[in-house]
């Protein structure tokens, strides 16, 4: 019985991440890959390739409210950093963040639709159109 | 019967070891008899002759830590544990296990240190001292007096490691709220500001009286300076003089990728022991020691290339060891329970990097070198090993313990305590 439970959840799992999966276009899922480039060359010593980050240093990128939630909060915080001590889920963690507006709209669109799609997460991607006007707000 | 037995044991360690071995410390034989390693050495691997066992566990990012003449252990906690800050751990039954517990000062930190009746703690902004009795234990734990006050605390490299020596000095260490002092910190094109103002108030160590309440910038001494940051600390009596451990700078290949591939950048720069004295400059952030090439190289900051030298007015590291295995506890060995190689030697907590990625993480150990008349007399050597409970960790979120401090038993056995784990380690000899 026991084993029958855990199959059909097994089973339910997978079906909905393949199904996750499928509902990613052809072109969000070119997104993340190019996204994944970005991660490695500017965010990965950081927030480690796990995106578990540094305990106490650098914070995870793993469910955490500013990537799985609002784009707009998302998008302006990693083109400005962050050298305040900021509570994030509770915690705080003591690098400063350097500001990543020298990246490209397309290259932030990129890196936070990887960021929203891998490590466990599961969230809407993010364009080049959107990073483009909350970067036009943010000046 | 307890009695009889302790008389008993006096008797045979006077007719076997002689006076000598009492007046070294009675306490180490009897601590010897009922401490035993823990059947797995605690996990720990240990040169030949070590055994390892747990202390305490699940206890809330323990940081630097205190063993007193009695054996009991003062713990720094980084993170509250029933709204405090600090814990007493006692063994009663001297099985080397703790099994008494209590809590006081409802403040987070890392410095911890006991000297002359007095325990000694930090938080990333002050120093406290508290009074003990005969027996070593904190007579009021809601009454510390402040000891120094109002240091800088921004963002980076914010704990406030401290140190005593024996002529009732304390050391802090200011670390650097920056990874090499550039305009905008970390931030790829941003240039280095020469001269550097962070060392006006922090990338360095300033020296206060022990026994002077709220002193501050203005009372202290900028003791050394050029010292990105510092967490191992330690007075070495037998040079008479103050050892630390820095935290080298990060991020070479992410700021440089031109000159500096990963692999480099990983290995690069070295994490530095220095003696210094009153006055002395480490070189921060102007130049990094580069224990390949052994010698002082120009941060590309502030216009070097990886080979230009420079330096001149800075010292030498005494040790250089590979990059970023985070050194986060120092301390000189003046037990007689370890053989005799030991003896004045240093022991290095290594915490274990995080900015080796995307190479293997590496660190995670209690390290070893050799001293004579104050000065390194061998290579370094790891010690202690197999916190991290793997190999080829990508992330040091995945170690099982990370080493943070260190603190010496009466009877001469070599405690580390572990931040992330949450555990106190106590090594011991001849077991
Ligand atoms: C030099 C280290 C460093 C680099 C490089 C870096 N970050 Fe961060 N990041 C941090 C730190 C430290 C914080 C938290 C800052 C604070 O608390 O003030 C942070 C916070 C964040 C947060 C918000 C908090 C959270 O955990 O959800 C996001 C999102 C984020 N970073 C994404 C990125 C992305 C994407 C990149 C690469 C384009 C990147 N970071 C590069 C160190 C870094």
């Amino acid at each position: 019985m026991k084993k029958i439970i855990i199959t059909t959840a097994a089973f339910c799992c997978l079906s909905l991440y393949l199904i996750a999966r499928q509902t990613q276009t052809p072109e969000v899922q070119e997104s993340i890959a190019r996204g994944e480039k970005v991660y490695t060359l500017y965010c990965l010593s950081c927030h480690q390739k796990s995106g578990n980050g540094v305990p106490h240093m650098n914070p995870p990128l793993v469910k955490t409210s500013y990537v799985t939630g609002d784009i707009k909060k998302l998008v302006t915080w990693v083109l400005k950093g962050s050298t305040e001590n900021v509570e994030i889920d509770g915690k705080s963690y003591s690098n400063n963040m350097p500001a990543q507006n020298y990246l490209k709209d397309d290259q932030i669109a990129d890196v936070l639709t990887y960021v929203r799609n891998s490590f466990g997460n599961a969230s809407s991607a993010v364009t080049a159109a959107e990073v483009k006007a909350i970067r036009a707000k943010a000046k | 019967m307890k009695k009889t037995f302790v008389n008993c044991f006096l008797l045979a360690a006077l007719l076997t070891g002689g006076i000598n071995a009492i007046a070294r410390g009675t306490d180490s034989l009897r601590v010897a008899a009922t401490v035993k390693p823990d059947a797995n050495n605690a996990g720990l691997t240990l040169p030949q002759g070590f055994g390892a066992l747990v202390v305490a566990e699940n206890l809330n990012e323990p940081r630097h830590i205190a063993v007193t003449k009695q054996g009991d252990v003062y713990v720094k906690l980084a993170s509250l544990q029933g709204g405090k800050g600090i814990l007493w751990l006692h063994d009663a039954n001297g099985d080397g296990k703790a099994d008494e517990q209590k809590g006081f000062g409802g403040f987070k930190g890392t410095g911890m240190y006991v000297k002359d009746g007095y325990l000694y703690a930090s938080s990333d902004e002050e120093v406290f001292r508290y009074k003990l009795d005969a027996g070593d234990k904190v007579i009021n734990g809601n009454a510390p007096e402040k000891i120094v006050t109002g240091l800088l605390s921004r963002h980076e490299h914010e704990a406030k490691a401290i140190t005593l020596d024996n002529s009732g000095n304390i050391y802090v260490n200011i670390g650097a709220y920056s990874n090499a002092c550039q305009v905008k910190d970390r931030t790829k094109g941003s240039p280095g500001m020469k001269p550097c103002p962070i060392l006006d108030s922090a990338g360095g160590i300033w020296q206060f009286k022990a026994n002077q309440p709220n002193q501050t910038y203005g009372t202290g001494v900028r003791y050394a300076t050029g010292l990105r940051n510092v967490v191992g600390i330690n007075w070495n009596s037998d040079a008479n003089s103050l050892f630390v451990m820095q935290h080298g700078r990060d991020q070479l290949h992410d700021l440089f990728p031109t000159m500096f591939d990963a692999k480099q950048s990983a290995e690069l720069p070295a994490e530095c022991m220095f003696q210094v004295q009153k006055g002395t400059n480490c070189g921060w952030p102007y130049v990094y020691y580069d224990q390949l090439q052994h010698k002082k190289i120009l941060a590309p900051e502030f216009g070097g290339d990886g080979k230009k030298t420079a330096g001149e007015d800075a010292v030498d590291p005494v040790v250089a060891f590979p990059g970023h295995l985070a050194p986060n506890g120092l301390l000189f060995y003046t037990g007689s329970q370890f053989p005799e190689k030991y003896k004045n030697g240093a022991f290095i907590a290594f915490h274990g990097s995080w900015n080796r990625a995307p190479e293997p993480q590496k660190g995670f150990f209690v390290a070893f070198v050799p001293f004579k008349n104050g000065k390194p007399s061998g290579d370094w050597e790891i010690f202690a090993d197999g916190f991290a409970g793997g190999t080829n960790l990508s992330s040091p979120g995945d170690a099982k313990h990370r080493p943070c401090g260190l603190a010496q038993g009466p009877d001469g056995s070599l405690y580390v305590s572990d931040d992330q784990g949450g555990t106190i380690f106590r090594i011991v000899y001849g077991k």
